[in-house]
């Protein structure tokens, strides 16, 4: 009796990894190829900036709101940070003009970017008390309408920008070598931002009120907590994560367009949902979020991998993301006293 | 319902507990919190299933799976946390989820007439003063008690839960419940009746069935038993003393409160007075004399029309909990659940999070070890009973709860305490301990501000009680001479 209650528990508790896992045996089973250093590093190449920008999302999510405005805000900096990196010899460059900057520079003007339409959101939700989907949703919509003007401006024309030059795409393709392995830049950045994060939600003042804030907003008001002032660093430091993201997108395919990033918040919001966050806020970890992410990784790579019609991929990621919150569900519901 | 167990991870709640109910009888169930009274009857309910053991009724064996199944069966609950639907109507409120309808061909529509109808003779039948037409939102804590009662009574149901029904009610409302429910005996209804108050059981049950520790202890004729007797069984061992001794000292003047009226002018006008240290100040009245909102804007949780408050003869402007807590103030407020707690966070950080900056190192970091070194010190002292700091708050019974949230603002080491009903919910033994806390404060030096609806606390506990009516305050009361007659007065003089 005991011991199946304890099954049971392991199994809820654990319930994403095993899924993870799950679906990693059975692709193998399939074709065992797929059991590979190359897949490892492809799968991690490519969901990196994934895991940042949904690391980005969870700030959000646990503290009890929600933002739309990712996706739109990896095409604004996508575009930005390739708009002021193009190789001098291109010929159709968005700033004829514009001096060789230093890489540095570009990046840092479109997390900023990132980071004040991330604020813009905090102060919309703080000082309005706008309910976040609603104030994400207006900028959302509101910041594709700028990157649009900004793309459509002479003599871009709304062109796709591209010949980025090398120093910048190495942000995204490049990798240094350790012994006869070659680790990827991109991969070594989303770590270190994975840590951070973690660092962040665990250990910092900011992070314990972004729990308590998402778990009882009013208990933390109560508490003497600045509700209004948290929600602002937060849904800043979502903004940058996001803005960082795009830059990294940009830098990982070469290009930008205005489309860059659409519909990314959905991805986010899932991956950071099946990794056990809750959209009722207060509750998500930084491993959570992280297998959520490679969850969907694994069915996009591994699926195309063995050849399953794309289609059936999105039918299954739609299972996972209902299956995992029934899941959950029952794991709170059932300790409800 | 016979036998019946049932355990959540790491608890025990129900232990092979049976109940026998007789028909057209009032069945009060005590215990002190954690005792397992709302987990039996959440059993009987269907919002939890048993792990063991059977319910019959009339003798047949029924299975309750959900509350559907309960109110088929004749159950019907009123439960501890009230959970109106605020923005819809009170008669929508009443008969939700079996409005009367009209059919028309295949389509069947909602009858408002009806509906409206038959909530009118509802409450007639029932003498309650209800605006159908009016929100459930808009109503007071009492009135949506009382609209609650309406609705489980309107189930016509053969057994009626009633968990602590009386908790927001005046002295008048609760006599008015007891007439309803002498009707509702008379027809033949029986009761389910939980509630601390040991003078209502005493009043109105015909056998009480006692807990303890999930297990139970026994059924007797209310006839047989007295509040010593029953206080002893919840306890499982004699209370000689239901107050601790006061040895607290009141010093100087710490805050001086004038003039004091909310921006809201329904709430409270003109409030007046002073707090010394190591003095406690108790505040009495009826629900709904603006006592809680008076804490609150001390607190800086509403905005004030005009006034002035003066800490240690500083006139201070308190906008928000954050100002007040660095004035070194604290609130523990009256609604546990909604304001105070984080049901998903650990003891640990229920407790520090009103702290943080003080164990922050480098304006980064967070000093986690000191501060599991501080806040164990103060779980301890406050004896808390908690398998672990990281255990989660909600696992706790309703009175460690309450420690925890007291130790949280102990910690921020405040030198003015606002208790809103600190015992309210809480079982007997744990409030002993929660008063000796008071007290210890207040010896220390702290001054208290504790509100009150019981008045033998504020008599038991409080240096001075100010006592308050519609927003007003109506006078201060010696503590030592003071009677409840006196309090009495003083909160009712303005009503009727």
């Amino acid at each position: 009796m005991n011991r199946i209650r304890n099954v049971q528990d392991f199994v809820s508790e654990y319930a994403i990894y095993i899924v993870l896992f799950a679906l990693v045996a059975a692709i193998a089973a399939y074709d065992p190829h797929f059991l590979s250093l190359t897949t490892l590093r492809d799968l991690l190449l490519q969901n990196s900036t994934r895991a940042i920008i949904a690391l980005g999302a969870a700030f959000v999510l646990i503290s009890g709101g929600v933002d739309l405005s990712a996706g739109r805000v990896v095409g604004l900096t996508a575009v930005l940070s390739a708009s002021m990196l193009q190789a001098e010899d291109y010929p159709r460059r968005f700033f004829p003009d514009l001096p060789q900057l230093p890489v540095w520079l570009p990046v840092a003007i479109a997390v900023a970017a990132g980071l004040l339409v991330g604020l813009l959101n905090g102060w919309i939700v703080a000082r309005f008390r706008v309910p976040p989907f609603i104030a994400t949703l207006g900028t959302m919509v509101a910041v594709y309408g700028a990157n649009s003007i900004y793309f459509d401006m002479e003599p871009n024309d709304s062109q796709p920008i591209g010949g980025l030059r090398d120093d910048f795409t190495a942000l995204g393709t490049g990798s240094f070598a350790v012994g006869p392995y070659s680790i990827p830049y991109l991969v070594v950045t989303a770590v270190a931002v994975s840590a951070l994060v973690w660092v962040v939600f665990n250990k910092t003042r900011l992070g314990k009120n972004m729990y308590a804030i998402g778990g009882n907003p009013q208990a933390a008001r109560v508490s003497g907590i600045r509700v209004g002032a948290n929600l602002l660093a937060i849904y800043a430091i979502a903004g940058a994560l996001y803005g960082l993201g795009g830059v990294l997108e940009a830098a990982r395919t070469g290009g930008a367009t205005n489309n860059y990033g659409n519909m990314y918040e959905l991805d986010a919001i899932a991956a950071c949902v099946v990794g056990g966050v809750s959209t009722s806020g207060g509750i998500g970890t930084v491993p959570g979020v992280l297998a959520g992410v490679l969850i969907f990784g694994v069915i996009n790579y591994g699926l195309t991998f063995i050849g399953v019609n794309p289609y059936w991929q999105l039918i299954l990621k739609g299972l996972i993301i209902v299956f995992a919150v029934a899941v959950d569900m029952r794991k709170y519901a059932n300790r409800q006293a | 319902m016979n036998h019946i167990s049932k355990s959540f991870p790491g608890v025990q709640a129900l232990d092979d507990v049976s109940l026998r109910v007789r028909p057209g009888t009032v069945h009060a169930l005590m215990g002190e919190n954690g005792a397992g009274k709302s987990t039996l009857m959440k059993c009987l309910f269907g919002l939890y299933r048993p792990d063991a053991g059977e319910i019959r009724i009339d003798g047949r064996p029924v299975h309750i799976r959900d509350s559907r199944d309960a109110l088929r069966l004749g159950i019907s609950m009123i439960h501890q946390e009230l959970l109106p639907v605020p923005h819809r109507s009170v008669m929508e409120n009443i008969w939700l989820g079996r409005f009367p309808v009209r059919r028309l061909g295949p389509l069947s529509f909602v009858d408002h007439k009806r509906m409206r109808w038959e909530t009118v003779q509802l409450l007639e039948r029932l003498g309650i003063d209800l605006d159908p037409d009016a929100p459930a939102g808009s109503l007071s804590v009492s009135k949506t008690q009382l609209m609650e009662i309406a609705k489980a009574v309107s189930y016509d149901a053969r057994i009626i839960v009633m968990d602590e029904p009386t908790s927001s009610l005046t002295e008048n409302e609760t006599a008015h419940l007891f007439r309803i429910i002498r009707d509702l005996k008379r027809n033949g209804t029986s009761i389910l009746y939980i509630s601390h108050k040991m003078d209502e059981i005493l009043q109105i049950a015909d056998e009480v069935t006692i807990l303890r520790d999930g297990r139970l202890v026994g059924t007797w004729p209310a006839s047989e038993l007295t509040t010593d007797l029953i206080i002893s069984r919840m306890v499982g061992r004699e209370l000689s003393q239901r107050f601790p001794k006061r040895d607290n000292q009141p010093g100087e003047i710490v805050l001086e409160v004038e003039g004091l009226t909310a921006a809201d002018r329904k709430s409270f006008r003109n409030v007046s007075f002073t707090l010394r240290r190591g003095e406690i100040l108790g505040i009495g009245g009826l629900v709904g004399s603006r006592r809680t909102e008076l804490v609150e804007a001390l607190f800086g949780l509403r905005p004030l029309a005009s006034g002035t408050i003066r800490i240690r003869g500083q006139a201070v402007h308190i906008r928000s909990p954050a100002d007040a807590k660095l004035l070194k103030m604290a609130l523990l407020t009256e609604e546990r659940r909604a304001t105070g707690i984080f049901p998903m966070l650990s003891v640990f950080d229920n407790t520090w999070i009103s702290c943080l900056s003080r164990f922050e190192r480098a304006g980064v970091w967070l000093d986690e070890k000191t501060g599991r070194k501080a806040v164990g010190t103060l779980i301890e002292t406050l004896r808390v009973k908690t398998p672990s700091l990281r255990t989660k708050i909600r696992d706790l019974s309703g009175g460690n709860q309450q420690k925890v949230l007291l130790a949280r603002w102990l910690l921020t080491e405040p030198d003015i305490l606002l208790l809103d009903e600190p015992t309210r919910g809480i079982d007997v033994g744990a409030k002993y301990e929660i008063y000796s806390l008071i007290v210890e404060l207040a010896r220390q030096g702290k001054a208290v501000i504790m509100i009150s609806s019981e008045m033998p606390e504020l008599l038991g506990m409080a240096d001075r009680i100010m006592v308050m009516c519609d927003g007003r305050v109506t006078g201060i009361l010696d503590g030592r001479t003071a009677t409840e007659e006196a309090i009495m007065r003083l909160a009712t003089q303005f009503s009727d």
